[in-house]
């Protein structure tokens, strides 16, 4: 097919091809870098939490007559207790949080005992007893699990903390970025000067803010604190939550009136709620892709039925001369190929733009190198799409039109 | 001739319906996602007391790690700590000054009907109602003596008096909360501030607390904070009255200062009681004490979320493709009606009259458009509520006001004119006659 003669055609009515060439520039720079954002969203929420979701609960325990320590003490355990033997309850603890929940209890951790410097790393504090792993469902990979009689009771505001913490993969990396061995025997110091010898490292536990840099970062105490506020977390046999959930909120609220029983949700709710934000971002832009792509098309289809419509006298005549039916269906196409190339080039150029320019203002992530040579594909395909009918309808120019005037 | 122009204009529009519709159809949905975005972006840079933008002052004192700022580069923190909040009420150097926080507390309302519930209550020193214009439907706010006195009063918003006491004057019915009993002393008018700018912590977009109680009334209870609690170091001693007496800060503090002379008077006494405060050991930084508006503070703590600001700007590239189609479009139909305008130039309509004449077809085009441009952004809110249905504040942020309304109007007619400059500038370089000779 000779690109000369159309290249030439196109020259003689410059305007209409160059904004169909930016339409299409621009689309293809909405579109990849849309396409971007959703990536990054969707890998986001792909993470995984390290908890057995599927068939965990929570829900807080909000006391509202005073109680003396000992007594808040009591309750807590007169509940675990309770819970615990509940059959089809795999564990339960009394908790500060749990992963995706958006509010928590973070702490800066030194090397060095004193005030938090510039090289402090902070991580999420997760505060449980012996029965903290298993409720959680978390993989011990080095050392072991705490023992009860390392596990401490203390106040609310107490500031005291237990000499022993098991930790994430993460939160070791990030403290001795160079260690090869193992992290289990070392330590470090915690609310400035108290130490903290790891026992036991996990291989995954999210802190609770799932925006957090540091989210792979958390460490289990074992202390229990003996607050009028107390989630608790619970673990169920595999498909037994939904029915267990009502029966235990009953119990609790029947042991004891003085307080309320709040907040029940399932951890599958919970991620939901954490991602909602996310999860409506990668709808809203999946929708102006498609939105976009149909504008697009109706442009290059606006565009095509007026050229076919406006040289039906010359396609007519070509016709005359023993152009065949396909060769005119390949004329529009090849125009079009050739718009579409010179708008995807420009295109690619301002993707790649307006990616460096969101990737230093809202710190995204920088494109992956296929993606705009996957958007320009797609976008020459969708042209060649909506070409292809008014197309069709040139090809069916009769010839004898070449011997009409006008 | 401007009738006769909006006649040819709507003959014009009417002689290739499925074009124009095209035309309108993709300026309003330009109009649309871009408005969308804008009326979520208007809501959250609202500034609800706008009126007193240059009397109100966040207050900041930098008593931070000497080693590691608050935040990078030298930012104070973004709340006071129990210490100097005090001491700085107490003072009452500032025309109006408020400090407050909020705690979760458990409401027991009388009978069995209702069960305890639990509540963020906002514990606030007397000056919150008067300083942030807060109206009344019933009573009012108590005053510095109840606060002094540690008297157990309350204040609640109208929707929790309708909870609590089926909407009737409440004022002086008793509330229980925590076993402990408050005399209702005020019930408010509506008020919904959006961002509650006066704790921009957490949820900035949730609106305000429904329950409000004296500050003195709260610490003496041993209230903890519901908000945001920072330490750079730990408190020495343990307990409440430890915590009290620490570096952390968990208050947030606002004065009212009438002028600039107010106002420099206070950041003076301000810097002289850190100074006072710095030889008693504290305060180990360098002086960095900071007075911010309301409208300066909410842009420093970044109210408004990067994805709207991502969102809004794939939004106007958006709106781009959509001209960039319209002007296509228009160009199509002006080259198709060369022969017209060659016509009429040739009898002897002038290059401003025709010019004219397209402008007010383009125009016409615009006025649709922007029409069903804020239909359009009415459903794209109805959209972003949908997506975001789980947020119970969504409702808050997808209000549509007469101001963007007009703004969409506006932007459409803006933007239907814009498209039409160039085709127009096309029609009117059409010489005269020159195609007529083709015919």
């Amino acid at each position: 097919m000779d690109i000369g003669p159309i290249w030439r055609a196109m020259l003689k009515n410059k305007s209409g091809f160059v904004l169909i060439a930016l339409q299409i520039a621009v689309t293809l720079t909405i579109m990849v870098n849309a396409f971007g954002i959703i990536q990054e969203r969707v890998n986001k929420i792909d993470r995984d939490s390290g908890i057995d979701e599927a068939n965990t609960f929570a829900f807080a325990s909000v006391l509202f007559k005073d109680y003396e320590r000992e007594q808040r003490m009591a309750l807590i355990d007169e509940d675990l207790d309770l819970i615990r033997n509940v059959p089809g309850v795999v564990n339960a603890i009394a908790s500060n949080s749990f992963p995706l929940r958006q509010g928590g209890w973070s702490m800066a951790l030194g090397l060095e005992p004193g005030n938090q410097t510039p090289e402090s790393v902070s991580s999420a504090i997760y505060f449980v007893d012996e029965h903290g792993v298993e409720t959680f469902d978390l993989t011990l990979i080095d050392g072991q699990n705490f023992t009860p009689d390392q596990v401490n009771w203390a106040d609310p505001e107490d500031n005291t903390w237990p000499a022993w913490g098991i930790i994430t993969e993460a939160l070791g990396k990030e403290m001795w970025p160079d260690e090869t061995g193992s992290y289990v025997g070392k330590s470090f110091y915690i609310n400035d000067n108290d130490p903290v010898n790891i026992i036991g490292v996990i291989d995954k536990l999210q802190a609770p803010w799932e925006s957090w840099s540091g989210v792979e970062r958390s460490m289990i105490v074992p202390q229990r604190r003996a607050s009028e506020f107390v989630r608790y977390i619970v673990r169920t046999e595999p498909g037994r939550r939904d029915e267990l959930m009502p029966e235990i909120e009953a119990m609790l609220v029947a042991s004891n009136a003085d307080r309320i029983i709040r907040d029940m949700v399932t951890m599958e709710e919970v991620r939901k709620l954490a991602y909602v934000g996310d999860a409506a971002l990668i709808k809203i832009l999946g929708f102006v892709v498609v939105l976009l792509t149909i504008i697009t098309s109706l442009g290059i289809i606006g565009l095509a039925s007026f050229n076919v419509s406006r040289r039906t006298r010359q396609i007519g005549i070509r016709r005359a001369l023993g152009a065949s039916k396909p060769a005119v269906v390949r004329y529009f196409l090849v125009e079009n190929s050739i718009i579409s190339a010179v708008g995807l080039v420009v295109g690619a150029a301002l993707s790649i733009g307006l990616n460096i320019a969101m990737v230093e203002a809202f710190s995204l992530e920088p494109l992956a190198w296929y993606v705009i040579p996957a958007g320009m594909l797609a976008l020459w395909a969708v042209g060649q799409a909506a070409v292809a009918g008014p197309a069709r309808r040139a090809s069916n120019i009769a010839p004898s039109i070449a011997t009409r005037s006008g | 001739m401007l009738r006769y122009y909006l006649k040819l204009g709507v003959l014009s529009i009417r002689a290739n319906p499925a074009l124009s519709a095209l035309m309108v159809a993709a300026i309003a949905i330009g109009i649309g996602a871009c408005m969308t975005i804008v009326t979520v972006r208007h809501v959250m840079t609202d500034n609800p007391v706008a009126h007193k933008n240059d009397r109100l002052f966040h207050v900041q004192l930098d008593n931070w790690n000497p080693n590691d700022p608050y935040e990078e580069p030298d930012e104070p923190p973004e709340q006071v700590t129990y210490l100097d909040s005090t001491a700085l009420l107490q003072a009452g150097r500032a025309f109006r000054q408020v400090i407050s926080f909020k705690s979760d507390r458990v409401v027991q309302p009388e009978g069995d009907e209702i069960r305890p519930f639990q509540e963020e209550v906002r514990a606030t020193s007397a000056d919150f109602f008067a300083m942030f214009d807060v109206p009344f439907r019933y009573g009012s706010g108590w005053d510095a003596e109840a606060d002094r006195g540690e008297e157990r009063v309350t204040v609640l918003s109208s929707p929790m008096n309708d909870r609590l006491f089926g909407g009737e004057d409440s004022t002086g019915r008793m509330l229980r909360m925590n076993d402990e009993l408050y005399r209702v002393v005020g019930v408010l008018d509506d008020w919904n501030p959006v961002p509650t700018f006066f704790d921009l912590n957490n949820n900035p977009f949730d609106g305000p607390e429904q329950i409000y109680a004296p500050f003195s009334v709260a610490v003496t209870g041993e209230w903890g904070s519901s908000g945001n609690n920072s330490c750079w170091k730990p408190p020495e001693e343990g307990g409440y009255a430890g915590y009290l007496a620490s570096e952390c800060i968990w208050i947030q503090m606002w004065v009212e200062l009438q002028d600039e002379d107010e106002k420099a008077a206070y950041a003076q006494f301000l810097d002289d009681y850190v100074m006072e405060q710095k030889e008693l050991g504290r305060f180990p930084r360098e002086l960095n004490n900071r007075l911010s508006t309301p409208e300066e503070w909410m842009i420093n703590r970044e109210v408004v979320d990067d994805t709207v600001s991502v969102l809004l700007s794939l939004a106007v590239l958006f709106l781009i493709v959509c001209l960039l189609n319209t002007i296509g479009l228009l160009l199509a139909k002006v080259i198709r009606r060369s022969n017209d305008i060659s016509l009429r130039r040739a009898l002897g309509a002038s290059k401003a009259e025709l010019f004219r004449q397209y402008i007010i077809e383009a125009g016409m085009i615009g006025v649709a458009g922007g029409v069903a441009g804020i239909g359009m952004t009415w459903l794209g809110l109805r959209g972003i509520e949908n997506v975001f249905a789980d947020y119970d504040f969504i409702g808050n942020l997808v209000k549509m006001d007469w101001a963007m309304v007009g703004l969409a109007v506006a932007l459409a007619i803006v933007a239907a004119l814009c498209a039409a400059l160039y085709p127009t500038w096309r029609a009117c370089s059409v010489s005269p006659a020159s195609t007529l000779r083709v015919q």
